[in-house]
């Protein structure tokens, strides 16, 4: 196997470890009187472009950043729950710089570049000093200092933590240091803006086209160069925990026009969400992984309990210990109840298709943290209140104040949700689609197959492989944006120095907006009998059923023609009320979903092409003996970078992974 | 469809900032206990789609309750009739069947209405944009270690940092007063230690800020912590009180 000639990743010589070192001191620089000339153009203020933002404005470069909530402090980023992992080693139990390298790739089953990953991981003790500088307030034990805890496939404690609410307060960081480069005037920010297209001027990138929302004008942005840093496309499933508005626009725009996607079927079930309890659900509401430090997974032993049990006939309460089957204790005693996230969520479909699951619907397990409230939480307490033999009521009582400190707010949301109080009742979880690990194919530098455009945080194909390990987006987003791209960009603006302001008058911006403005017109004008919600429903239903926690042959290519089928009759028959020059959310979505219409096909067009199975991707064919995935590292150790050549036609281009200081074995977490 | 609610929507109907507005009475039924409000919401949109009539324009984002983005005043109350919790958190098992539920966009000179629901909010951003953080540059930090942040501190900054930008104190108060918001950005950095240097410089700057916005002024009703949907507490605005005057003080004798 060679690597495609499209694909140069660009890494640089060297030892892995020198690399990034290296690189940061040999690549050409700006000068500060030309960044003042130069104009970056930022699509997303998540964790990633927020920090590019504010990291690229201080440096002097004139920034221009849009998002389509109504403040830059909505993005997506502001939902994640459970922390950021960064090999700071303040446990002194064994972590280092190689050993999150290590975990990553191993987590990931060897499908990620080694020198990205390892970049990553060398610059993630930054990001914690960066954080805390900005004042964000992350969990501390008594003696002052930064606490951490545990995620799974690791086994150091190395993830940061601001209670359940870690995103949120990273982002509200991120977010007031690009608010400050608005106030001094280096940032312009956009909001409520959606970007549309992007423009190619000789080959490069040189701007977008946005649509206003309130308005609904139609804009031309001019930038030297355009990072996208739009998130990921987990909504093309209708049902996950990404928030309602986060698509693949603007990735999907770049890629029609020549950026090449990457690994687009490697997609994140997460094994602990709520259930899905009703066809009236919009979303689906994680349960954070770090539940899993403490909560237990279980089913019944016998299906007559679990039947029991999904009629109302038995409290799981009182099913004996000896009765249940904690079933990831028992499949992998080394990590437990850490195991990877694809580990847990194949386990749990596992469990549910014999016929153990709990719920009415029969598709969940229980979290349980009954033991851990009183044996591990309610005895610490009690030894520390000097408690002699403390009774079991006691246990429970004293270990609830710690689980509602820990955790409190994911528990008043799952109460919330589901009317049912976890501090009673085990929590019932499920897998539910959360990130995407594919995206726009980047090299070392973040650029894309289009000089000039660049892909940052989820939008990229990224750092995670075929899996991404819990505590490890957050890192990524901010490692671009915050270390990365203010270095990379360099190696290219330092080319375009001469290149003046382009007039947004230009032929290309001409064509962008005339083409953006006809598929909006074309939307409204179709006046079909549908709701976008409708076919954005079944859209979800045949990616969950055929490209899901298992994928196969035969359903893969029964979805891409259902899939042909469903778009055909979306530009049939979708009706779009309101005008093209007003707020109107329903037309926004509407170009959504028509993008996603087409993402769906090239997601199970590469499922189907990748005859193996590794991390999130499971195709039923291609498993061992234990049920476990079977990887094809010969055939299939690549990146796989589909390049569109027409309409639903795309090339493959691979990407040869090369592994020079992993030994990559079968992995396993028994 | 799934439940046995039927409901009486009061919705207020705007087109656009210009438009003076009013209330459209709409019948909703087959309502599950266990929808969201939200989800009743695009029960309703979807219908009214198929019906040929221009849905309801509302903001929501996350669904979550953390991205502050849905806003809604519910029977005379934003977010509703429960405390702590936001409007997509909110669910229809907090009504009973055959209600009638008024529902209002955020009312406040400061949030100019957009369309029906949603109102524009860009004035908080301009608030934080003023002073609402740490002037320390990418590459600035020290070792995260090395401030030990007692942990009594970490938590109230914590508690005061949890603060979503919702609105929803600007919408309960009836002088449309910003302070809690306000202070809450103000009262997380003067808790902490790398907040210190510029702590006297921020909340002049905010205030002021806040004042041009065309905000209200604080006549301690308390409505904006009863109604706040993550419990921020008005002991942040007597400390931007406190800070205030300190700062004022220190200006006039330089
Ligand atoms: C519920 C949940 C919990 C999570 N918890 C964790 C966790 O504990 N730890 C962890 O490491 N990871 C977690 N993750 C994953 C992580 O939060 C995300 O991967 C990460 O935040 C993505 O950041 P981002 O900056 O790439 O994109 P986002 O934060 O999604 O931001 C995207 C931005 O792009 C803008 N945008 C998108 N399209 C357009 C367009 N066409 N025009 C204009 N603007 C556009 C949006 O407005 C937004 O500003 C979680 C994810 C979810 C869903
Ligand atoms: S203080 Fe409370 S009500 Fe006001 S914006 Fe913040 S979270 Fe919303
Ligand atoms: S939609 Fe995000 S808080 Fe309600």
């Amino acid at each position: 196997m060679t690597t495609s000639p499209k694909l140069d990743a660009k890494i640089p010589d060297g030892q892995l470890e020198q690399k990034w070192t290296k690189y940061r001191s040999t690549v050409p620089l700006v000068n500060p009187a030309n960044k003042r000339n130069l104009e970056i153009i930022i699509v997303g203020s998540g964790l990633a472009g927020a920090s590019a933002a504010a990291s690229l404005a201080e440096l002097g470069y004139k920034v221009k950043v849009f998002c389509f909530q109504d403040s830059a402090r909505r993005a997506h980023s502001i939902a994640a729950q459970g922390g950021i992992n960064a090999a700071k080693n303040y446990q002194n139990d064994g972590d280092s710089t190689y050993r999150l390298f290590y975990d990553t790739i191993k987590g990931g089953d060897y499908r990620a570049r080694e020198a990205n990953v390892y970049r990553l991981a060398e610059v993630s003790a930054n990001i914690i000093d960066q954080c805390v500088a900005q004042g964000v307030p992350f969990a501390r034990e008594y003696g002052g200092m930064l606490d951490n805890r545990s995620f799974g496939g690791t086994q150091v404690k190395r993830t940061f933590y601001a209670a359940g609410q870690t995103g949120q307060q990273l982002l509200l960081g991120a977010y007031s240091a690009l608010q400050r480069q608005v106030g001094l005037g280096q940032v312009e920010m956009l909001t409520r803006h959606e970007m549309l297209d992007i423009v190619n001027i000789d080959g490069k990138c040189r701007g977008i086209i946005a649509r206003d929302a309130v308005t609904g004008k139609l804009e031309r942005h001019f930038g030297h160069a355009v990072l996208l840093c739009s998130g990921g496309y987990g909504n093309v499933f209708f049902l996950s925990t990404n928030a309602m508005g986060s698509n693949v626009t603007a990735a999907w725009k770049a890629h029609k026009k020549g950026a090449f996607f990457g690994n687009p079927c490697f997609t994140q079930i997460h094994p602990t969400c709520i259930p899905v309890s009703g066809d009236h659900q919009s979303k689906l509401t994680l349960m954070s992984e770090s539940l899993r430090n403490d909560g237990r997974i279980w089913v019944p032993k016998r299906k007559e309990d679990a039947e029991a049990i999904r009629t109302g006939k038995l409290n799981p309460n009182d099913l004996k210990e000896e009765d249940r089957d904690y079933y990831l204790e028992r499949r992998y005693p080394a990590f437990g109840n850490l195991v990877p996230r694809d580990v847990a969520s194949r386990a749990a479909k596992e469990r549910c298709d014999a016929g153990f699951g709990v719920n009415r619907t029969g598709e969940a397990v229980y979290l349980d943290f009954a033991f851990n409230m009183k044996y591990k939480y309610g005895k610490k307490e009690a030894t520390k209140k000097g408690i002699q033999n403390p009774t079991e009521e006691q246990l429970t009582e004293l270990g609830k104040a710690v689980v509602k400190e820990q955790y409190g707010n994911l528990f008043d949301m799952y109460q919330q949700i589901t009317g049912v109080n976890p501090y009673e009742n085990p929590m019932m979880i499920y897998p539910a689609v959360h990130y995407t690990m594919g995206g726009l194919w980047v090299d070392y530098n973040l650029m894309t197959t289009v000089p000039g455009l660049y892909a940052l945080g989820e939008a990229n194909f990224s750092d995670h492989g075929a899996n991404r390990l819990g505590a490890s987006a957050l890192m990524q987003g901010l490692a671009d944006g915050y270390f990365v791209i203010p270095y990379t960009i360099g190696a290219y603006l330092s080319n375009e120095i001469r290149t003046k302001a382009i007039d947004t008058n230009h032929e290309a911006f001409e064509a962008a907006e005339k083409s953006v403005r006809e598929r909006l017109e074309k939307l409204k004008n179709i006046n079909g009998t549908k709701t976008v919600d409708y076919f954005h429903k079944r859209l979800g239903k045949i990616m969950w059923d055929q490209c899901g926690m298992a994928r196969n042959e035969q359903g893969l290519k029964q979805a891409i023609a259902d899939i042909q089928a469903l778009r055909a009759d979306f530009w049939k028959d979708v009706r779009v009320p309101g005008g093209l020059n007003e707020f109107n959310p329903e037309l926004e979505k509407a170009g959504r979903v028509a993008d996603f219409l087409e993402l769906g096909e090239l997601m199970c067009r590469d499922a189907l092409n990748r005859n193996e199975s590794c991390g999130g991707h499971f195709r039923e064919e291609f498993q061992t003996e234990e049920g476990e995935a079977l990887r094809d590292d010969e055939n299939f150790g690549y990146v796989a970078a589909w390049e569109m050549t027409g309409d639903a036609n795309w090339e493959l281009h691979r990407e040869d992974l090369k592994y020079e200081n992993i030994k990559i074995a079968q992995r396993s977490y028994k | 469809m799934s439940g046995n609610m039927n409901l009486t929507l009061k919705v207020w109907r705007q087109k656009n900032k210009d438009d003076r507005g009013k209330f459209e009475t709409y019948p909703v039924q087959h309502i599950s206990p266990d929808m969201s409000f939200l989800e009743m919401f695009d029960v309703l949109n979807e219908r009214l789609i198929n019906e040929g009539k221009d849905p309801v324009a509302f903001d929501h984002d996350c669904r979550e309750g953390i991205c502050g983005m849905c806003s809604m005043f519910i029977n005379g109350r934003p977010h509703g009739p429960l405390q702590g919790v936001t409007t997509c958190q909110l669910h229809m098992r907090s009504f009973k069947n055959g209600d009638t539920i008024v529902v209002e966009p955020w009312r406040a000179s400061a949030f100019p209405v957009i369309k029906d629901l949603a109102v524009d909010r860009s004035a908080f951003d301009r608030i934080i944009s003023a002073g609402g953080f740490i002037s320390v540059n990418t590459g600035n930090a020290q070792d995260a270690n090395s401030i030990p942040i007692p942990k009594d501190d970490a938590d109230a900054a914590f508690a005061a940092a949890t603060c979503i930008g919702c609105g929803a104190c600007v919408a309960a108060c009836k002088n449309a007063s910003a302070m809690l918001f306000v202070s809450a950005k103000v009262s997380q950095f003067a808790l902490l230690p790398q907040g210190q240097a510029e702590r006297q410089e921020r909340v002049l700057n905010m205030v002021a800020q806040m004042d041009a916005e065309g905000f209200g002024s604080c006549t301690n009703t308390g409505a904006c912590e009863a109604e706040c949907p993550k419990g921020i507490s008005l002991s942040n605005i007597a400390r931007m009180n406190r800070d205030y005057i300190g700062a004022q003080l220190s200006v006039q004798k330089a």
